[in-house]
């Protein structure tokens, strides 16, 4: 309990906290990304409707609009799409594919990048230079360009009947295959400077296994900006997974994430049904924008160490 | 020089040799190519024959090499969709995205640089402030969303410019332009805007932060002090110098542009090079796709080649460096 108190006591003294409170566009950027990711996470229970379960929609409400516009229903407080499925409920439980994928992508290129960044920077030499040069051939073009070729391939090595099931798995391993360089650099470089530093030099003394060095006395102190990294990845791993839905070769329409909303929204855009467009729009803009001021503020705050 | 240049070129080629070899691989060994050729009817013998006729029993190196050589010819087989011959259906589409992708980079610099100029000299200014705004939005908005939105603004709502298409183009010896016509301008319009807008953001914050970077330096402090009108300091000597880095970016990111066409041309069903790329993903159509890959990697190479020379020459301090060094 006194433990608890100590480390309580600490978080609000810290400076980081100190400038959290100082900064009001970050509250606000935390209060929004915190509302949307509990509303994503508590969707199945939250949502008014379940938009997978087909018996609960009906066709005759189809393409309603928003509550408060005229023909408005008010048990549908966004508005339905074009098969009558609440957008309220579609957008909650989208966002949570968004975020999951979000998430889920991230850990995978930090797992990889802070793996490769640390042999990289320990071993030196030929490994090093081996991992580095494919870094920077892949440095040289861009994400989403990567991300979409992993998943063309992807597609193509898969038998078509898998396509869908695994969708969101290879979507995962493109967008995180995409993400890892920055993370290895930057591991790579605290590494070589802290495999000089006495504490490491007595581990090896004493004879630890250097994959212990690496994961219990390195990485710890090379863990700051690699948390920075992961922030304004996370907006970027948002993006990606957004655009490729959208472009039709990401999440399949029958588990549909933001971007596949929008996809589909798309087709309605001319006949007048704005809402099936614009709200998951909307949410994915504002989502993003927030976890990106996040991210420029613990850059900010975080910035001694990351010079 | 010479040694700079020939170790680039060296590095350039491993690099094209490794985008070869990915897409050899994708090639070869991402489905059957004779399975893809054949009809069902095909017997095994037939298939068979083919197979020796196409050579997929040679070894590895066999068949790579002559990969790259009949990349080098530009032959890169024949699209498993269509049955046309791959190389030229992408010549056929690249006027397309060429004309968007160099009209959104002008507009990304004509509206970039200005607004960068003035956020660095005003820094505190309210409109500068708007400007910072909108930049990070223009960097949260996915590509595809902005896109989206200006269709909602301009095509449906206002209905003052075309939702999707090139327009009226005109063909000029094998070239279909748009830029002749007004139609075909006005179709331009949206497309460039979408792709540009990230590339102008950048340019954007580039530019302030080499103004500030730059306003701050004693030569800038000495040219005040001889006297010479704010215009003079801030145009002829503080965006001149700042403009070294931005013409550096702006040549890089010409790739991206080329890449992020992908995405615009899906939403505006711009028929270009990106929308063709896309249409093979979704229909695994790899010669398609490993063409388009060698094809934008060698963009992408002969652009970093030529930004990295031109540094070298540019920017002397680079030399020296390197003089001490003694690489």
């Amino acid at each position: 309990m006194d433990r608890l108190i100590e480390v309580r006591r600490r978080f609000f003294d810290s400076d980081l906290w100190y400038s959290f409170t100082r900064s009001r566009i970050t509250m606000l950027a935390a209060i929004v990304a915190i509302t949307i990711i509990l509303g994503a996470v508590f969707a199945p229970w939250i949502a008014p409707y379940d938009p997978f379960d087909l018996s609960s929609i009906d066709l005759m409400d189809s393409q309603t609009p928003p509550a408060w516009l005229e023909d408005g229903d008010s048990r549908f407080l966004l508005g339905t799409d074009d098969q009558g499925r609440d957008m309220l409920s579609a957008i909650l439980h989208g966002s949570r594919i968004s975020i999951w994928v979000g998430l889920a992508s991230v850990a995978f290129s930090l797992v990889l990048g802070v793996g490769l960044g640390l042999l990289s920077g320990y071993a030196g030499g030929k490994v090093d230079a081996f991992i580095m040069r494919i870094a920077e051939i892949q440095l040289s073009f861009p994400a989403i360009l990567i991300a979409l070729l992993i998943d063309g391939v992807m597609r193509g090595i898969l038998p078509p009947d898998m396509r869908e099931q695994l969708a969101v798995l290879v979507l995962i391993l493109a967008i995180g295959i995409s993400g890892w360089v920055q993370y290895a650099r930057t591991v790579r470089g605290s590494t070589m400077v802290e495999k000089n530093k006495e504490y490491v030099q007595a581990a090896r003394l004493i004879g630890i296994h250097p994959a212990m060095i690496m994961l219990r006395h390195i990485l710890p102190n090379a863990m700051g900006p690699v948390l920075v990294i992961a922030t304004i990845h996370l907006a970027v791993a948002i993006i990606t997974e957004a655009t490729l839905s959208f472009l039709g070769v990401g999440v399949p329409p029958t588990e549909p994430s933001l971007g596949t909303l929008i996809r589909i929204g798309n087709d309605f855009l001319f006949s007048g049904e704005w809402w099936i467009t614009i709200f998951p729009g909307a949410t994915l803009a504002i989502l993003v924008l927030s976890v990106n001021l996040l991210g420029d503020w613990l850059r900010d705050a975080m910035n001694p160490k990351l010079r | 020089m010479l040694a700079f240049t020939i170790n680039r070129f060296a590095q350039s080629l491993v690099v094209m040799f490794f985008v070869a070899l990915v897409a050899f691989a994708m090639f070869r060994y991402v489905g059957d190519p004779v399975h893809q050729m054949v009809g069902i009817e095909t017997t095994l013998e037939e298939r068979e024959a083919l197979r020796v006729e196409l050579g997929l029993n040679d070894p590895f190196y066999v068949q790579f090499g002559r990969f790259v050589g009949n990349a080098l010819l530009l032959d890169f087989g024949v699209s498993y969709q269509h049955k046309k011959p791959v190389t030229e259906m992408i010549v056929a589409r690249m006027p397309a995205t060429l004309e968007l992708s160099i009209l959104s980079a002008l507009f990304a610099l004509l509206i970039g640089v200005p607004m960068g100029v003035y956020t660095g000299l005003n820094r505190d200014g309210f409109l500068s402030k708007c400007f910072m705004t909108v930049s990070l939005i223009g960097i949260s908005l996915p590509t595809f969303l902005i896109g989206i939105l200006l269709i909602f603004l301009f095509a449906v709502i206002l209905g003052v410019l075309p939702s999707f298409g090139r327009g009226t183009v005109v063909d000029i010896g094998g070239w279909r332009t748009g830029l002749l016509t007004v139609g075909g301008l006005k179709a331009l319009i949206m497309p460039a805007i979408t792709l540009g807008l990230f590339q102008m953001t950048l340019i954007m914050r580039l530019v302030r932060a080499e103004m500030l970077e730059v306003l701050r330096t004693d030569y800038i402090k000495f040219a005040r002090a001889r006297g010479l009108t704010n215009r003079a300091v801030n145009f002829g000597h503080a965006l001149k110098n700042t403009l070294v880095p931005v013409i550096t970016i702006t040549g890089l990111q010409l790739g991206s542009i080329i890449a992020f066409a992908i995405i615009t041309e899906t939403v505006f069903q711009w028929p270009g090079m990106g929308l063709l790329f896309l249409q093979a993903i979704q229909t695994v159509d790899i010669p398609i796709m490993a063409a388009y890959l060698i094809m934008i990697a060698m963009f992408f190479v002969v652009i970093n080649l030529i930004v990295d020379i031109l540094y070298y020459v540019v920017d002397p301090r680079l030399r020296i460096e390197r003089g001490v060094r003694g690489t």
